[in-house]
């Protein structure tokens, strides 16, 4: 059929071009001719792809264990949830300004710099509702929605009769624990000094939310009241320094990136000042803890934690062990496929 | 005349409107018609106000855009939204303004074309002007008079009133409404026949009543009312159609009767059609699923978010939010809400993309089919059209293929092969080999120079090979039109006249039949010399005479010259318009003449033409007959026509330019051979038919009626007066199953007796070598019976109701006790590359089915000739007569079982057909011919052949695919779910019912499959693909829900969530879609096997959804819980953690369908690239651009961050290497272990090109294998074409015997009916001597009645009662010794030359016993060398080589004195034949008829017959067979004669 085709082409390309109006085209397009590079899985490629492919995972595998092992961690409760707990005493909601202390030992050097986070457990910022919560026009200081919040922060938009600045559940349900944390050098405690400025995205502090340009900031709140479970109106969140006081304030930021998981951290302070920019010499440590945040009544749990940083972050050891285990398959699915081809012989060799 | 007008609108407002009425406008007040549609056109859909809610109503009538919207509509509820609002409708709208841009760019060009028609100008008549002015179409009204010009379109239907030509004639060119090149001749309407004068608009006073509009191209009845209260009956044959060409006729005038829309032209005109495809019902089955999965998913969700909220009790967590009253949410409707939420979060899983997607796919599988070169052929300069847009892929699942024989299978180019008159048979040897030649030279293109001048074929005289001329002068006429190179120009040269190739207009007339043809002539030439009645001719040489006045008057070719292609020849002497009422007829019959040809042996001759005052030819309507003759003689001198010789005397140069124009190509095929024995048909008028005879010049015979074709008749006839005897005689021409039966009984007379039986056996004989065939017989009516006659053919004509009826049973008064004159065979040649074409189809698995309403044996032949039946097959025949009898009494025997016998092929006709289609055998029918590999449907209505295909379709649940090129196919190319029509010759209208239309049948391989295959293997896998895709993307969310409370959110961005199926996944899989190629073009066609991967579905089947569903779950996990640990207790936020997820979904996605992808060209690379710098980008500027919009989300700045951040490249990396290592692992060991055939191709595609073409050699060796389609290294995985099972099976029938054959139930219930005649008795020919059949007396065959023999005529077949094979031993079918049939008794043969090519009738073959053969000496059969048939292999048929023919020794035909029959005793021929009528009695009293087991004496050598001229085919190859002693494999043909 197709030599037919042939020659009867040429012979009338030459003279009937003209009248073979509806001649197809004679492109490798048109006629499905593109040239293609037909990938066979055939155990000449297979099998020295998945060594080559295993090999590297295990190389990377074993390269973020490592990594992920020198990072140090360090993780505590202070939910109280236990009665011998320290925060104990604070867990019971009808306690007003609770402060309860934390002592801790560092038996090495926490190389720095050192990270303070905080960390809350079945603790839902994902909930669907919770995360519409919030109106980011106000946020990025329209003073509109000063006035009339979005009808997302419902129904924390209004007390009923003035509007909530900043409105929403997220913002009202902002962490406010506070925590101060002291070495004991020489019996008594040192105040280690912990660096609230840039733990925000730095896109958030200088982009996303902004005060509304009014000075002083406290005007802008006129006629406005503050969420219901702050202590403090939002132009008071950081009255020594008017760069984080309002929506601006690096807490208050951190705490408005909702967190992805029930458990999660969020960075509190840095530890990265004066004798400690190397890290927390080993001694003994207390902590601090101003006990606001009620997280007991859904079954929530609160904790600090300590950890350094490398190049991929936090310490997970996960990364590395999945690369170790994805690599390790791939040689031994290889080391099987090399069996099974050897056995049967593929067909190409016939 | 207004007033008359004003009054009658009046009355007829009164009357029920059941017709129309149509009045002249005059101009002045309103106009009466105004209530009919004008002629303005409006084939567009919308207007600019109706646009939108139109197309939306649309769109909406697809339940998927439904669903769409109102999800989302759902997100504008605020306590259940998802998404912003707006946000979510940008899918849906995205989805329906495509699809309302593509429906208005269509519409917009329907707009532009129909402006551009409706401005088109014609002449309308103002009667404010008094004349005709230029208006354009639109503006024309219903009632309007209009002039038309040579070759102006049609306006508007319009009734023809007035025209220039002296007959009163238009021609149209209806090629635009049916495709029908030839011209059609439409009448002004009677009473405006006789206006001398023009036509004056303005004295137009009649009213005109008709039908309503209808898109019956081929009826319109109504009269006009004049003034003068007579009434004039309008025909289709006064109706101008729109769209058609005014040819020939330089002015004419009508007035419009439907406008615009109402036009049959417009109402004709159907849309393309919404087929739904078997692959997108199986998707629907999964998008239904798709929807179940969404609802457990909401479901399970809801109920955990209510649990969860349960949980909490009354103590409210402060993350939790009250509803915006401030009341708590219970957790029962927080739950309800919440399942609600997550229908639209999840809504992904039902793709919205997807119907959009498969839409543009398909529409680049058509653009690409279309564009397929090899489906483009040159010749008639016509691709493939794609008709219907989405059902590509069915082409690739295709099961059962139901095909048309005539122009499908064969090229419906009519060539004269043979014919016999009077009971003699001519061969047209020579004409065989000069068709012979066209095949030859057509294979041997190349070496042809380019064609030269044209030479004239001239007889046979140049015996010395002209194949040698041929080369030398290659002359283009001796081309076939086939060929390519003069393709071109033949079609140029052709264009103008349809069936007019070369190859069918020269015909080689056959020497003796040419030399009886001048005795004749001459004969009758000096009779009228010397006065002496014309009808003293001896008699065969009158049937001559008149056989070819029936062939060259019995039809309706139009004469045309070759100049003018459209110029009409006209002959006339005198203008006179049929008879058309009695009075006329009294006027013209005058009482003399009345009484004068009163009987059929009619004295009445020359001589009493004297007494005509007016006779019908102007050549004899001169005074008397002497003047009469002396005429003649002048005019044949005046031409100079020299007596004609066989041996090449050029013929008049005049009848040689004619050319002629017929509706069929039979009717063209038969002039031009009357042509070739110089009875030339040069001019055809309404009322008059002018010949040219040799001797006589030319004659005009007065037409005074012709009886059009019908497929019920299946005849036509003419009724005229002979010119030369003045009788009125009617020739009629039809199939010879009816005509047969039509014949005068037989006693009236020992020769016309014969005559029937040895036609008969003739026929049955051109029959089995795939000829068609047709009778002529004539019928001299006496006056008085013509007046009786005449006067209710009259009535008929003039009723209003029910004229049809009326005009039909008319003829059917008309056509009877006719005398038969011969029989024509006429050959329909096999289409280019139809055998290859079906053997590859078989290998892939199809089913062929060949419906055709052709007679049986033709049919069988041209089946053997294409391959479709095997001569190894056993052939199961199925004739009944009633339909008991097809209902086999053991309705409980398990019969399906006894059926899956090796090999069979069934062949049925109408008649069982629509028996075995009764509701209460189908399943039987079915049971039977599923198990059968072939099945021939002979005889079929197109109402059968479209029941069969519904049959099928519904109750086997196959996919089918119709092919036809016919009117007549157009039902069953509807029912079937892909419909093929073939552009061939038969006009349009198949075409215009099809969902492809091919120019050849053979493309037909290439269309299914690779076309066919690719598009059904891309579609397949990219809605599977799309599936996947969206499982896996919605299941993110879904393993998300645990860990945010169930409460519906999504880590994934809103914008990534709605727009990932329709950006940044898109593009790949549809490149995929429409380029991927599983197997190359070349391996699939090589490998017919691979089809099957698609008629089984494996691409894509139920197994497949769910695998896919678990595949994607299995990669959602890994890619959720990657990330998930990867980012546990760390201080990511929801969507820094959810856009890795996402781009590591689309990696993996990306990825997957990279493993899918088969062929990688730079589209593919280039669009994978595409997608994934696609998604960044977008995802850069989407987190870029605004801080504070795009709540809840706010993704500010994530992804710059993202890609600061290691950890994001190294879960790109692990994660779709994770996610994908189990599926490419079971692919690399799928495809080496265990490896599809598909895979196994695909292989073959990479080896190089040599060793590749071994390997296929190899396997298109065992490929043809009937136990093994697969080669070897194939067969691994490949199911047989009827599953393993199956394959098996018929390995072990492979050796089934005959007796097991003999048990089938319905020839065991056969065996309870009457004594049949067939089980003859071993010894019961033995008295039959040796000699036997020449000294026999006549009346040793009288009493055998008719029909007996297996020559199973057509009709014949039915009354043999099954079961007649069965109780013939078995010894005598099938381990009959080769040779056994041929060897028939010297003396058998002798008193015959040897050549003579009369038919052995086949039956006479096989049912005579051993016993019966073995007196004859085996070698005896010299005339019919073994060798004769064993080298014609099945495929051979069709373009029978030359050396078929030629083996033959020149002189044997030709020297064969003429008077060859008469020595022949009579009894000779008779056994053979049988009257049809004869036939109907035969089954009763078949018994008698067992001795007479005629063989005629060996007609053996008649080589190119080496079937027996019964024509019982399948016996025939039994016989042929049997030859091959090679194959002993169980090979009775299986009579199953219910």
């Amino acid at each position: 059929m197709g030599k037919e085709g042939g020659c009867g082409q040429n012979k009338t390309m030459v003279k009937q071009e003209q009248e073979l109006a509806n001649r197809p085209d004679n492109t490798a397009f048109t006629q499905q001719r593109l040239p293609a590079w037909q990938p066979m899985l055939s155990a000449g490629i297979v099998i020295p792809g998945f060594v080559i492919i295993g090999l590297a995972f295990i190389g990377i595998g074993v390269a973020l264990f490592i990594t992920s092992k020198n990072i140090q961690v360090m993780e505590m409760d202070y939910t109280g949830f236990e009665p011998d707990s320290d925060c104990f005493k604070c867990s019971n909601p009808e306690e007003k300004n609770c402060v309860c202390q934390l002592d801790f030992n560092i038996s090495s050097r926490f190389e720095g710099p050192v990270f303070f986070y905080y960390g809350l457990s079945n603790y839902f910022q994902n909930y669907r509702r919770y995360g519409v919560s919030k109106d980011d026009a106000q946020l990025s200081g329209d003073l509109d929605n000063f006035k009339s919040p979005s009808d997302t922060c419902s129904p924390y938009d209004t007390d009923g009769i003035k509007p909530i600045v900043p409105c929403g559940s997220i913002a009202n349900s902002m962490f406010n624990d506070t925590f101060l944390l002291y070495r004991e050098v020489n019996g008594t405690n040192e105040l280690v000094p912990l660096d609230g400025k840039g733990i925000a995205w730095w896109t958030d502090y200088n982009v996303k939310y902004r005060n509304p340009n009014v000075t002083p900031l406290k005007e802008a709140f006129e006629g406005t009241v503050k969420p219901l479970f702050w202590p403090r109106p939002a132009y008071e969140l950081d009255t020594s320094d008017p760069n984080n006081n309002g929506f601006i304030n690096q807490d208050f930021l951190v705490w408005m990136r909702r967190a992805a998981l029930p458990d999660f951290r969020k960075l509190y302070r840095r530890i990265a000042q004066g004798d400690y920019a190397r890290g927390l010499p080993a001694g003994n440590y207390s902590l601090k803890i101003a006990y606001n945040y009620p997280v007991l009544s859904f079954q929530g749990r609160k904790k600090v934690v300590f950890s350094n940083v490398s190049w991929m972050g936090g310490r997970n050891d996960f990364l590395g062990i999945a690369y170790l285990v994805i690599g390790s398959m791939c040689v031994f699915m290889s080391i099987v496929m090399l069996i099974v081809y050897a056995k049967f012989k593929f067909p190409e060799e016939d | 005349m207004r007033i008359t007008e004003r009054r009658q609108r009046g009355r007829s407002k009164k009357k029920p409107k059941e017709t129309r009425t149509v009045r002249v406008h005059t101009g002045h007040e309103h106009n009466p018609n105004r209530h009919y549609a004008n002629n303005r056109i409006k084939t567009t859909k919308y207007t600019v106000l109706s646009f939108l809610p139109k197309n939306l109503f649309e769109q909406f009538h697809r339940f998927a855009n439904v669903y769409f919207v109102f999800i989302a509509l759902l997100n504008f509820v605020p306590v259940v939204n998802a998404f912003q609002p707006e946000l979510a409708l940008a899918p849906v709208v995205f989805i329906l303004s495509v699809t309302a841009i593509k429906d208005l760019w269509e519409d917009y060009r329907r707009h532009r074309s129909d402006t551009e028609i409706n401005h088109m100008d014609c002449l309308v008549y103002s009667r404010a002007e008094r004349r005709y002015v230029e208006r354009f179409w639109k503006e024309v009204q219903v009632g309007d008079f209009i002039r038309l010009r040579c070759n102006e379109i049609l306006p508007a239907d319009v009734l023809l009133l007035s025209s220039s030509d002296p007959d009163r004639l238009c021609h149209l060119e209806t090629a635009t409404l049916d495709g029908e090149t030839n011209l059609k001749q439409r009448q002004v309407v009677r009473s405006f026949f006789d206006l001398d004068c023009e036509f004056d608009p303005l004295k137009f006073n009649g009213i005109i009543e008709c039908e309503k509009p209808n898109n019956d191209l081929n009826r319109f009845r109504g009269y006009i009312l004049h003034r003068s209260g007579s009434r004039d009956a309008l025909y289709k044959d006064n109706l101008l159609l729109r769209g058609c060409t005014v040819r020939n006729t330089e002015e004419a005038v009508g007035i419009v009767i439907y406008a615009g829309h109402e036009t049959k032209a417009m109402l004709n005109n159907n849309g393309p059609r919404y087929k739904r495809s078997k692959l997108e019902r199986q998707m629907n089955v999964h998008v239904f699923w798709c929807v179940v999965i969404l609802l457990l998913m909401c479901l399970f969700a809801a109920i955990g978010h209510g649990l969860w909220v349960f949980q909490y009790g009354d103590k409210r967590p402060v993350f939790d939010v009250l509803s915006p009253e401030g009341a708590e949410l219970s957790p029962v409707v927080a739950a309800v809400y919440l399942f609600l939420t997550l229908i639209i979060v999840f809504q992904v899983l039902i793709p919205i993309s997807l119907f959009v997607s498969i839409e543009i796919v398909k529409v680049c599988q058509v653009f690409f089919i279309h564009q397929d070169q090899d489906l483009y052929d040159e010749d008639s300069d016509s691709r493939l059209q794609c008709r219907a847009l989405n059902i590509t892929e069915d082409l690739g699942q295709t099961q059962y293929v139901f095909s048309d024989k005539t122009g499908t299978l064969t090229e419906n180019k009519m060539v004269f092969r043979r014919c016999t008159v009077a009971g003699v048979e001519y061969s047209h040897d020579a004409n065989a080999r000069r068709l012979a030649l066209y095949q030859e030279v057509d294979s041997e293109e190349e070496e042809v120079p380019p064609p030269g001048g044209s030479l004239r074929r001239d007889s046979s005289s140049s015996q010395q090979s002209s194949r040698v001329v041929l080369r030398s002068l290659s002359t283009k006429t001796h081309r076939r039109t086939g060929s390519r190179a003069d393709a071109k120009r033949a079609s140029i040269l052709s264009k103008h006249t349809a069936f007019s190739s070369p190859m069918e207009k020269d015909v080689t007339p056959d020497p003796q039949l040419l030399d009886k043809v001048n005795e004749c002539g001459g004969q009758m030439d000096f009779m009228r010399f010397h006065g002496q009645p014309v009808s003293q001719l001896p008699s065969d040489l009158a049937d001559i005479m008149d056989f070819f006045m029936a062939l060259t008057v019995c039809n309706t070719v139009v004469v045309s010259s070759p100049n003018q292609p459209r110029q009409k020849v006209r002959m006339r002497l005198e203008s006179k318009s049929p008879v058309k009422t009695i009075e006329d007829f009294i006027k013209r019959f005058t009482p003399s003449r009345l009484t004068s040809g009163s009987s059929s042996s009619s004295s009445s001759s020359l001589a009493t033409s004297r007494s005509s005052n007016r006779g019908c030819s102007g050549l004899l309507s001169s005074p008397s007959a002497e003047s009469t003759l002396a005429k003649l003689q002048e005019e044949q001198a005046a031409l100079g026509s020299a007596p004609p010789r066989y041996d090449g005397t050029p013929r008049s140069p005049e009848d040689g330019e004619l050319r002629y124009e017929a509706e069929s190509p039979d009717e063209a095929a038969l002039v031009y051979a009357a042509r070739a024995y110089k009875c030339s048909l040069v001019g055809r008028l309404p009322d008059q038919v002018t010949v040219e005879l040799p001797h006589l010049g030319k004659l005009s015979f007065e037409l005074l009626h012709t009886l059009g074709f019908d497929s019920t008749r299946k005849r036509m006839s003419v009724v005229v007066r002979h010119p030369l005897t003045d009788q009125i005689t009617v020739y009629t021409k039809g199939a010879d199953s009816v005509i047969m039966d039509l014949i005068k009984p037989p006693d009236t007379g020992r020769r016309q007796k014969k005559l029937v039986l040895r036609t008969q056996n003739y026929l049955n004989l051109y029959a089995a070598d795939g000829l068609r065939t047709l009778c002529i017989a004539k019928k001299v009516l006496s006056k008085e019976q013509y007046a009786c006659w005449l006067q209710r053919h009259l009535e008929a004509e003039t009723a209003i109701q029910g004229r049809e009826e009326l005009l039909f049973d008319s003829a059917l008064r008309l056509e009877t006790n006719l005398q038969l004159l011969g029989a024509t065979g006429i050959e329909d040649r096999l289409q280019d590359g139809v055998p290859e074409t079906i053997a590859s189809l078989r290998q892939a698995g199809l089913q062929i089915w060949v419906l055709t309403g052709d007679k049986q044996e033709t049919a069988v032949n041209v089946a053997y000739a294409c391959k479709l039946l095997d001569p190894e097959e056993e052939i199961l025949t199925l004739n009944a007569d009633s339909h008991v009898s097809v209902y086999p009494p053991s309705s409980s025997s398990p019969h399906s079982a006894a059926f899956t016998v090796h090999r069979l092929g069934l062949v049925i006709d109408g008649r069982t057909l629509a028996y075995a289609l009764d509701q209460s055998l189908e399943d039987r029918f079915l049971a039977v011919a599923r198990s059968c590999r072939s099945v021939l449907c002979c005889r079929s209505t197109p109402l059968q052949k479209s029941t069969v295909v519904k049959l099928v379709r519904n109750k086997l649940k196959v996919m089918t695919l119709a092919i036809g090129d016919g009117a007549n196919d157009v039902s069953m190319i509807q029912v079937a779910d892909v419909g093929v029509g073939i552009s061939g010759q038969e006009g349009m209208q198949a075409v215009m019912a099809s969902d492809f239309a091919l120019p050849r049948f053979r493309y037909l391989q290439k269309l299914l499959l690779v076309h066919g295959h690719w598009s059904y293997s891309r579609l397949a896998n990219m809605i599977l693909f799309f599936f996947y895709k969206n499982a896996m993307f919605v299941a993110l969310v879904f393993w998300y829900q645990f860990y945010c409370g169930f409460s519906g959110s999504a880590m994934i961005d809103q914008w990534y969530l709605i727009f990932f199926n329709l950006m940044f996944s898109a593009f790949p899989q549809l490149v995929t879609g429409t380029l991927d190629k599983d197997v190359s073009a070349e391996t699939l066609q090589q490998l017919p096997q691979l089809y099957m991967s698609g008629q089984n579905s494996e691409e894509y089947k139920p197994y497949m959804f769910w695998m896919n569903m678990i595949d994607a779950f299995y990669q959602s996990l890994v890619c959720f819980f990657i990330p998930y640990f990867a980012y546990a207790d760390s201080d990511v936020d929801v969507f820094t953690w959810g856009t890795p997820i996402t781009t590591l979904a689309l990696l993996t996605i990306l990825v997957h369908l990279g493993i899918e992808t088969r062929t990688w060209t730079w589209m593919n690379c280039l669009s994978i690239s595409f997608s994934v710098s696609l998604f960044f980008t977008v995802s850069l500027c989407y987190n870029a651009s605004c801080p504070s919009c795009f709540s809840p989300s706010n993704p500010y700045w994530s992804m710059q961050r993202l890609l600061q951040d290691p950890l994001f490249y190294l879960l790109c990396v692990l994660t779709p290497v994770a996610a994908l290592l189990p599926r490419y692992f079971y692919r690399a060991c799928q495809g080496t272990l265990f490896p599809s055939p598909v895979q196994v191709g695909r292989q073959l595609d990479k080896l190089p090109s040599e060793t590749r073409r071994n390997i296929l050699n190899l396997g298109g060796v065992e490929a043809g294998s009937a136990v093994r389609p697969v080669p070897h290294f194939l067969s691994l995985g490949t199911p047989s074409p009827e599953g393993p099972d199956e394959n098996h099976q018929r390995a072990g029938l492979h050796a089934v015997d005959a007796t097991e054959k003999d048990t089938l139930p319905y020839t065991k219930d056969a065996a309870k009916l009457p004594p049949e005649p067939r089980p003859r008795p071993p010894g019961d020919a033995e008295p039959r001597p040796p000699g036997d059949d020449e000294p026999r007396p006549p009346g040793d065959d009288e009493p055998r009645p008719p029909g007996d023999d297996e020559p199973r005529p057509p009709g014949d077949d039915e009354p043999r009662p099954p079961g007649d094979d069965e109780p013939r031993p078995p010894g005598d079918d099938e381990p009959r010794p080769p040779g056994d049939d041929e060897p028939r008794p010297p003396g058998d043969d002798e008193p015959r030359p040897p050549g003579d090519d009369e038919p052995r009738p086949p039956g006479d073959d096989e049912p005579r016993p051993p016993g019966d053969d073995e007196p004859w000496p085996p070698g005896d059969d010299e005339p019919r060398p073994p060798g004769d048939d064993e080298p014609r292999p099945p495929g051979d048929d069709e373009p029978r080589p030359p050396g078929d023919d030629e083996p033959r020794p020149p002189g044997d035909d030709e020297p064969r004195p003429p008077g060859d029959d008469e020595p022949r005793p009579p009894g000779d021929d008779e056994r053979p034949h049988e009257t049809s009528e004869a036939l109907k009695t035969s089954a009763m009293s078949a018994s008698s008829r067992a001795a007479s087991s005629p063989r005629p004496p060996s007609q053996a050598a008649s080589v190119q017959l080496p079937l027996p001229p019964d024509g019982d085919a399948q016996r025939v190859r039994y016989c042929r067979n049997s030859d091959h002693a090679v194959r002993p494999a169980a090979r009775t043909q299986t009579d199953a004669v219910l």
